[in-house]
């Protein structure tokens, strides 16, 4: 019953992890980048939501919503002011510039909401469900995360396999070149993905947040880090291999802390990372490239 | 003679000996002459230890292609190697420059080590997955090591892990204690010593450019099969780079390592390890010189900016996107192209006839 | 001088390989005897890249003993074969891009020069004389192929040609037996043709040893060629000379299709 309730708060993180993972993977697919300052548009995203909650008091469908728009805009205006111009260039270049996007985010925030700490409260209260005799208590927020996940991993699959916007960011991960020929508008598909994965980056922020409540400008890095790595131990570029990656890794994560160490949980998730990428260099669900000679 | 020393191929190494020389010089007469703030002295040894790793990253990242995000990783097992092995001797090595080179020579040779072992899984990788692993085994040594209780006394050696059951006495000395990491360490880092391993390091990195295994790691860079088809092995050539890189940042670590009296594991980070990455690939990959001043330059210019107080971050990660931004123009190749043209010019005419 | 002598340098039997359960090559069979020159011709996608990449190791053959310079290169590398004397060019162009060309040349003295690491950057006396000598034999390769002008020019800036040239160059700068050139004359214009039919019998006759090329431009595999297979759908279509191979239906068939 222990080894149950450390499993379903696992799934909980690792949700949390694999909607931050879809943005990480679907930007990649599309955009062949690292996108380093994914996590911290989750923290963009949490201000957003805590000030909108418990600033202006509004309610929490307002404040979801208005923290998906701003790191929405947030996400397209990056992508268009600081990656658009970078699309020739090598990757590292790419990636640098990523760097300094998430120094920029971070910075910004200290300088705007300075670097102590504020705490957020859950969006859906504290309670949960007892079972068995209140042998298992399930609280709603892990629930809420769950559920979540669920329909977002749906929601996504359906869209990008049955919508012509769908078909045209399976064609831009395919070959970009191919697919301006035929037609479609690779800089604007570049951009929706953008815009959805950081639409997502705002609910994970709410979810997080719901979760751990302490907010600071740093938030964002290490579940972003974390979800990078979610994305790259499910194959990276693959949607299912997110949403697997990211419900595995949080499930590691949570077991590693109950049952080997609270200090080492984090030695043990790349550890496990490593391992899965020796035996599958390009993750669980990774596709092989060859190389013709 | 002189051929060698300044002649197209050769041009760049001579750039790089004479521009650590005239530094040094330089600020050494601001040391004597005592026109330097008390800051910039402090920042002198980290300089130099950054520029050392830098240049270890760009035998990795730029000469060998393989794009490792756990350079701090090996910085810091340098350092702790450095730190305990220097504490340990105190008493019996007094020389604290000597005891400087031991550690530091220790501290190499251990992080080789690690960086064979480390190479062996990872090296089968490549591109985004090989930086993503190193990246992982950089956060894993961070933590291992925050979770490490070393110490010494007349008993002998202490050491536990994960919970502190280290019980040292009076006499005796507290190496490693956890999140903590090292404290009380004896400052015997010099700006000279610094100085001394940028040059051994541009030695061993220029000369090995020049030998056969050099010219190896780059070709396996540039084209692995083609490697491959001439008798090259790729895995022992890939190692090798990566070794001698691990080697370069453990020396580098120990130094740095040995310049504070408080070190803490948390400090070798991942973000320690991509602001490495920023001084090579700002500097422009596996550009030597480029590298050397730009650790340099981006070392000291939050420090400069430091009047601006909190704008300084903000301005630093400004100016790193507009180098990116600016560097990958296309109006600014075709403005760099034009001022190669001379050189071009010359060859097409040599193919003409 | 040539085919005087007539020891086989290679002999291939039943040489065959599945790629996910589609054959790419099978039954093929080849001897050559050291100083061919010997050709491999077929229409696209008959699988001549393929035979190059099992013989170089690049693929392990599913089926079928390579005996190449007197060994089986059963469970050999593409080091091993290239150490035992085989050594190749690319279909697409693999050169060491941002070397320079003399060093791409020294690239194939990699296993030439005993020096270690160590000795490398501590630059002893043997390392000296050992990278003096190996610049001796890149500059007199370089010559050859009238590419020594540009010995210290970065390998991406020559011209398409001038390229394909160099990768001559630094295979036989592993000191090979056989020589395999994967479509030489591809993207040259006919006066660099002729120049390159010229330089593939003197370096044949200069170092002594077989070659094996693949090529479309039928000019330059009818003019230097002694004997060629012909390869189709996988297969060896026939063997023989060059006269032989022009005058078979089978073989216009192929080409021009039924």
């Amino acid at each position: 019953m222990v080894f149950l309730s450390y499993l379903i708060t696992g799934l909980g993180l690792g949700s949390v992890y694999a909607i931050i993972a879809l943005g990480y993977s679907m930007v990649y697919g599309i955009a062949k980048m690292l996108n380093f300052a994914h996590g911290d548009i989750i923290m963009v995203g949490s201000y957003v939501a805590f000030f909108v909650l418990y600033r202006f008091g509004l309610s929490v469908p307002v404040g979801i919503i208005l923290s998906v728009l701003v790191c929405t805009v947030l996400g397209v205006l990056v992508e268009r002011l600081a990656y658009k111009p970078l699309r020739q260039a090598s990757s590292l270049s790419v990636l640098i510039t990523a760097i300094g996007v998430s120094y920029f985010l971070q910075n910004g925030a200290q300088l705007l909401w300075s670097s102590s700490q504020k705490m957020f409260k859950s969006v859906v209260g504290d309670g949960g469900i007892s079972l068995f005799g209140g042998k298992l208590t399930l609280s709603y927020i892990t629930l809420v995360t769950i559920l979540t996940c669920i329909l977002i991993m749906i929601a996504l699959t359906l869209f990008i396999n049955h919508t012509s916007t769908g078909r045209a960011m399976r064609a831009c991960s395919e070959d970009k070149g191919a697919a301006q020929l035929m037609g479609i508008n690779v800089n604007t598909t570049i951009s929706i993905t953008f815009a959805i994965g950081s639409a997502l980056a705002a609910i994970a922020a709410v979810l997080l947040c719901s979760t751990y409540p302490s907010i600071t400008p740093t938030l964002g890095s290490m579940p972003g880090i974390k979800a990078f790595t979610a994305a790259v131990f499910g194959g990276i570029g693959s949607i299912p291999g997110a949403f697997i990656g990211g419900l595995l890794l949080g499930v590691i994560e949570s077991l590693a802390k109950a049952y080997i160490s609270t200090q080492l949980s984090d030695a043990v998730v790349f550890a496990v990372l490593i391992v899965v990428l020796l035996i599958k260099p390009t993750g669980l669900l990774g596709k092989k490239v060859s190389v013709k000679v | 003679m002189f051929k060698k020393i300044f002649d197209k191929k050769h041009r760049g190494r001579t750039f790089s000996y004479l521009m650590v020389l005239v530094a040094y010089v330089v600020i050494e007469i601001m040391l004597s002459t005592k026109s330097m703030s008390s800051l910039m002295k402090n920042l002198l040894v980290p300089c130099c230890c950054y520029i050392v790793t830098a240049l270890a990253l760009n035998l990795c990242v730029g000469l060998s292609g393989e794009l490792s995000l756990g350079h701090a990783g090996f910085m810091s097992i340098g350092a702790y190697t450095g730190i305990c092995f220097s504490g340990f001797f105190e008493s019996s090595i007094t020389n604290p420059i000597v005891r400087l080179i031991l550690a530091m020579m220790i501290a190499a040779a251990v992080t080789a080590l690690f960086g064979f072992l480390i190479g062996i899984p990872v090296l089968k990788l490549s591109g985004d997955y090989l930086a993503i692993v190193t990246l992982a085994f950089c956060q894993i040594i961070a933590s291992l090591i925050n979770n490490c209780y070393l110490g010494f006394d007349s008993n002998g050696i202490q050491f536990s892990f994960i919970t502190n059951n280290v019980n040292i006495e009076a006499t005796g000395k507290m190496l490693l204690s956890g999140p903590i990491g090292a404290s009380g360490t004896t400052r015997i880092s010099t700006f000279t010593v610094g100085v001394v391993l940028i040059v051994i390091t541009l030695i061993v990195i220029y000369n090995l450019m020049y030998s056969k295994n050099g010219r190896a790691i780059m070709a396996c860079r540039d084209n692995s099969i083609a490697a491959l088809s001439v008798g090259v092995s790729v895995t022992k050539t890939k190692m090798l780079a990566f070794v001698i890189s691990a080697a370069i940042a453990g020396a580098a670590g120990a130094l740095y390592g040995l310049n504070f009296s408080t070190l803490a594991p948390a400090k070798f980070n991942f973000n320690q390890s991509i602001l490495i990455l920023v001084y090579v690939v700002l500097g422009g990959l596996g550009n030597i010189n480029g590298t050397i001043i730009a650790a340099s330059l981006l070392y000291i210019l939050p420090e400069k900016l430091r009047g601006l107080q909190d704008y300084r971050m903000i301005i630093y990660s400004l100016v790193l996107i507009a180098i990116m931004l600016i560097s990958n123009n296309q109006k600014f190749k075709v403005f760099v192209e034009k001022n190669t043209k001379l050189f071009k010019n010359k060859f097409t005419k040599k193919e003409a006839k | 001088m040539s085919n005087t002598n007539n020891t086989p340098i290679l002999e291939v039997k039943d040489l065959g390989i599945d790629f996910g359960g589609l054959t790419a090559v099978n039954n093929f069979n080849i001897t050559i005897n050291k100083n061919d020159i010997y050709g491999l011709i077929g229409p696209n996608g008959a699988g001549k890249t393929t035979v190059f990449n099992m013989l170089t190791k690049v693929y392990t053959p599913t089926r079928g003993t390579i005996i190449f310079n007197g060994q089986d290169t059963k469970g050999m590398d593409a080091i091993a074969v290239n150490k035992l004397g085989a050594a190749r060019t690319f279909q697409n162009i693999r050169l060491f891009n941002e070397l320079t060309v003399e060093d791409n040349v020294k690239i194939g003295m990699h296993n030439e020069l005993t020096y270690s690491t160590l000795e490398g950057i501590l630059r002893t006396p043997k390392y000296y004389k050992q990278e003096k000598a190996a610049h001796e034999k890149a500059i007199e390769l370089l010559k050859i192929f009238n590419l020594d002008e540009f010995a210290d020019v970065q390998a991406k800036s020559l011209p398409y040609g001038a390229q394909r040239r160099l990768e001559i160059a630094r295979a036989l700068a592993t000191n090979p037996v056989l020589l395999l050139l994967d479509e030489p004359a591809a993207g040259m214009n006919p006066t660099e043709t002729e120049e390159l039919m010229n330089t593939i019998r003197f370096v044949r006759d200069k170092f002594n040893i077989a070659i094996l090329l693949i090529e479309h431009d039928m000019k330059l595999v009818m003019g230097v060629c002694e004997k060629i297979t012909v390869l189709n759908f996988g297969q060896v279509l026939m063997t023989g000379t060059p006269s032989e191979v022009q005058s078979n239906p089978e073989v216009i068939k192929a080409y021009i299709g039924d």
